[in-house]
């Protein structure tokens, strides 16, 4: 792993090679690995190592990027002169804010060496229990157990210098039988607060739970939701509107909603980089200390994050939400984002919100969920790794999978009771993570089944 | 570049690796952003590595890194191994590859103008041109343009003695209009969704596209859209598809089941399996009879076309669908064998750091008689859409819903009024055995889909669809009103 002093290193290199231009270095460094198992067995595995180096140029107010991953000085010689041939060529954007000057920053306690350095050996032997698990059920397991370190640091000619590390550990199964599948998933920053086995036992149950699903007639219904559909949730949420740019772009579920009450008053949600229950990172790619911001405070719209660009647009101040710089396009294209979402507990156990169920569905995970319409947050997706009917307050029989078609803001509007747990859960698109609870929603739309 | 490649198969073969290859791969992407007349991104990616992939006692280890180093290099190897040994663990069943690959040569995409040859003010003048028209357009909010360019350089090497060397050039772009008013937001795309087209090509494809001459075009309709009327709901109808959401129906209906690791289990707990099980093959009607189907990785354009997979396969055509029989897989060696076949070549990485999976090379819908024309006026009454807006599909590939950017009604045999938040959903084999129309060679195109996911961790593939308008009956259409 790049160390502070290296990172530092490293970053002064680039800066005294861009002359009298405003600048700004970011190193993005990682040592992941990650074990795949299907039919019992492990069937991929694989470990990276990288470190990037991204480059933002302004020249006046015209920008210019580049990046590499090598780091001799022919190749730091290249990044620059590219990062300046694009910026010359840029027209002239006056919203450019200079960049930012030296600022304080918390320091976060999320490295573990263990989870840095967890061999492929230990991965092996705790899939293997789960595979054992499973076939002695007569079921077939398949998942992924990734352990790593990754890290960033932030440098610019104005002499700010942040570095951060982090570890992070995920294990998620999906465990099938003939005619059903159920799953379950952890993550944490210290892979011994992961506990495998007792993963692939939840997944084992619902899977056994699931064999033999009825037909079902597409129609609403109260569902109780598993936190993995709660991570669904939020995850589309924010992409379409939690994000400042959205909402200066006027594509925003946040439009015309903000001050409002859109969501169920017992609904909280908050963006936190500062909180280390979360996978934390205590500031942004642009430097910006990470601030809480809280997105709905009881049911009411309370305004998105922003990174420095949106947040002079808005005439507002950033909250530390620039994205990192190896976000896909389509996300870069996004803007500014929550990294670190909470959504607050309730009271309830998942049992009560099943015994209090009359008649409806236990949902235990979404499936390739797509926006339909952003203006109320339209997604249609599947139901998937088990869905079960409840009926006086206990689950009777599994059913199968059906789609939906329905707002997300609609559905958090529709909130009854929110689970006591809350569970942390990576995103696929780097060390960041959510964690949510449990819920139950008086009615969700479902509009079509599958064979 | 050979040193290193030799001293990674040689580290191998002292471990007595049962088998190993390593990839050295170099990219450079290129990104033009402009949005509302600021250039929003223009960007310079360079990243380059070597991965090495090892079979060792039935496991399999990948490891890979960005220092291509001799000694790191040789670390990378044994790290490779060590990881083999942890997967072999309890691995029963032997890998079987099949023949030996031992491809020698060297490929690169034809191109007529390098796009990182020109200044960037060149490139950047398209889309300020583009930018300006849409502007002109009143009503629109947000007005995007882009073009992406990559140049990728592969070696590919492995201990059965293939060493092969390939170049890759991709050109991508796009236009996009969003409107918003009355409570609606609008979007239009040209000349495909997701922001772009992209292509196996140089600066010419770029040109071929004339994004300026069609912007005012697309501004136009997405302001029409906000008052435009809304899709019939819940409605069987006849459904005719323009090319550019037929090779999205294609990809996800078609591409995404006839992979063979999926059909075999090992993506799903991730991607999910597939409804094309084995004793389907050479047995299934998949489709109705004007449905053939093919798989090509050497196809013009095509973002699957190359001179080798990752495995170092050639370049070659799969029939897929046949008269509408499902006939074909994309395949790899070691799943290929599995049903007693080889492999047809279909084993791509992302990039360095990312071991091959099976992935859609350029899977098209081959072209039928129908001129557009004709199709429509041969429609008492149905709905055209096209350009894709949203895409979702089950985890088997039965259940798909879409929705595009724009729709029409069909009325007696003419195209009548625009429809807004059109939608349409079905059950795949029951989908393509109504279609009963294909649009012919002259309405044929190649479309890119550069954002393909699959595996953990994730990989984004760029495959290849040909595809033309298309016509399919009794689609229920109208999920969203």
């Amino acid at each position: 792993m790049l160390e502070h002093q290296q990172a530092q290193e490293l970053s002064q290199r680039v800066l005294k090679r861009v002359g009298e231009d405003q600048a700004e270095v970011v190193l993005i460094f990682k040592e992941h690995a990650l074990t795949r198992f299907a039919n019992n067995t492990i069937h991929q595995n694989v470990s990276e190592v990288n470190l990037t180096v991204y480059l933002r140029l302004l020249h006046g107010k015209r920008l210019g990027l580049a990046s590499t991953n090598r780091q001799d000085s022919a190749a730091l010689d290249e990044l620059v002169a590219r990062a300046r041939t694009n910026a010359q060529a840029s027209p002239e954007d006056p919203d450019h804010p200079d960049l930012i000057k030296p600022k304080e920053y918390s320091s976060l306690d999320c490295f573990d060496q263990s989870t840095a350095s967890y061999p492929p050996q230990e991965r092996a032997d705790q899939v293997g229990i789960v595979c054992r698990i499973a076939q002695e059920k007569g079921l077939n397991a398949s998942g992924a157990f990734s352990t790593g370190a990754s890290g960033i640091s932030v440098a610019n000619t104005n002499g700010v210098f942040a570095y951060h590390k982090l570890t992070d550990a995920d294990f998620q199964t999906t465990v099938m039988s003939e005619d059903s599948s159920g799953r379950a998933q952890a993550s944490a920053w210290r892979v011994s607060e992961l506990d495998p086995e007792s993963i692939g036992w939840e997944a084992v149950r619902k899977a056994e739970r699931g064999r033999n699903p009825k037909d079902i007639k597409p129609a609403e219904y109260p569902v109780v939701l598993d936190p993995y559909v709660t991570d669904d949730l939020l995850h589309m949420l924010n992409l379409y509107g939690m994000g400042g740019q959205t909402v200066l772009d006027g594509r925003s579920w946040m439009n015309n909603r903000l001050g409002e009450m859109a969501m169920s008053p017992v609904v909280n949600i908050w963006d936190d980089g500062l909180d280390s229950e979360g996978m934390p990172m205590p500031f942004d790619a642009e430097g910006v200390p990470k601030q809480k911001v809280d997105l709905v405070r009881q049911g009411e719209v309370k305004g998105p994050v922003y990174d420095r660009y949106t947040a002079k647009k808005a005439d507002e101040s950033s909250t530390g939400h620039a994205i990192p710089p190896y976000f896909p396009s389509f996300v870069r294209a996004i803007g500014p984002i929550g990294l670190n979402l909470f959504m607050a507990p309730g009271k309830a156990s998942l049992e009560e919100m099943i015994a209090s169920t009359e008649r409806g569905l236990y949902i235990t995970r979404f499936w390739y969920t797509r926006l339909v319409h952003p203006s109320d947050c339209i997604i249609t997706g599947m139901t998937r790794d088990g869905v079960f009917m409840i009926e006086n307050g206990e689950i009777v029989y599994p059913v199968k999978n059906l789609r939906f078609t329905q707002s997300y803001l609609e559905a958090l509007n529709n909130v009854e009771l929110i689970g006591r747990e809350t569970l942390l859960l990576k995103s696929e698109f780097g060390s960041h993570a959510k964690r949510v609870p449990a819920l139950k929603l008086s009615s969700f739309k479902f509009t079509g089944v599958t064979v | 570049m050979r040193d290193i490649i030799n001293r990674a198969l040689n580290q191998a073969q002292l471990h007595q690796a049962q088998y190993a290859d390593i990839r050295v791969v170099h990219n450079l992407t290129e990104t033009l952003v402009v949005k509302n007349g600021i250039a929003e991104e223009i960007n310079f990616a360079e990243s380059s590595g070597f991965g090495v992939r090892v079979l060792l006692d039935g496991g399999w280890g990948f490891a890979s890194s960005h220092d291509i180093s001799r000694q790191e290099v040789v670390r990378i190897t044994d790290l490779a191994i060590s990881i083999a040994r942890a997967s072999s663990r309890g691995n029963g069943a032997g890998v079987d590859l099949g023949p030996p690959v031992t491809s020698q040569g060297r490929y690169q995409t034809p191109i007529e103008i390098d796009p990182f040859e020109l200044p960037q003010e060149e490139k950047l003048a398209v889309l300020l041109a583009a930018d300006s028209e849409m502007a002109g357009v009143l009503g629109v909010r947000v007005r995007r343009s882009n073009l992406t360019f990559i140049k990728e350089n592969k070696w590919f090497a492995n201990t059965e003695g293939a060493f092969t060397e390939q170049t890759i050039y991709e050109a991508g772009g796009g236009i996009q209009a969003v409107a918003i008013g009355g409570g609606e937001v609008q979007t239009r795309s040209y000349p495909s969704s997701f922001g772009r087209q992209q292509v196996t090509s140089g600066w010419e494809s770029v040109l071929d596209w004339d994004l300026p001459g069609n912007a005012q075009r697309i501004a136009g309709e997405a302001v029409a859209l906000l008052t435009a009327d809304p899709c019939p709901s819940d409605l069987n109808t006849t459904l005719i598809l323009g090319g550019d959401q037929v090779a999205l129906q294609i990809h996800e209906s078609c591409g995404h089941p006839i992979e063979l690791d999926r059909v075999f289990g090992t993506e799903a707990a991730y991607a999910g399996t597939s409804f094309l099980t084995p004793e389907k093959l050479g047995s299934f009607q998949y489709g109705s009879e004007v449905v053939n189907i093919t798989a090509e990785s050497q196809r013009p354009l095509g973002l699957g076309t190359f001179g080798w997979d990752d495995e170092g396969i050639p370049a070659q055509s799969t029939m897929i669908v046949k008269d509408g029989l499902f006939v074909g897989y994309l395949m790899s060696r070691e799943t290929a064998s599995q049903l007693g076949k080889e492999s047809n070549g279909c084993m791509r990485a992302s990039g360095w750091d990312r071991t091959p999976l099976i992935r859609m090379t350029n899977v098209s819908l081959e072209s039928g008689d129908w001129d557009f024309e004709d199709m429509i006026a041969d429609t008492d009454q149905g709905i055209y859409m096209e350009t894709n807006r949203s895409w979702s599909i089950d985890d088997k590939r039965y259940n798909f819903q879409f929705g595009t950017e724009i729709g029409y009604e069909i009325k007696n045999g003419k195209l009548g009024r625009m429809l807004r938040n059109p939608t349409y959903t079905g059950i795949t084999p029951q989908f393509w055995n109504s279609c009963d129309a294909i649009g012919d060679s002259n309405h044929w195109k190649m479309y890119g889909t550069p954002n393909c996911g699959k595996g953990q961790p994730g990989q984004i593939a760029h495959t290849g669809h040909g595809a033309a308008p298309a016509r399919f009956r009794n689609v229920r259409v109208g999920v969203l009103n």
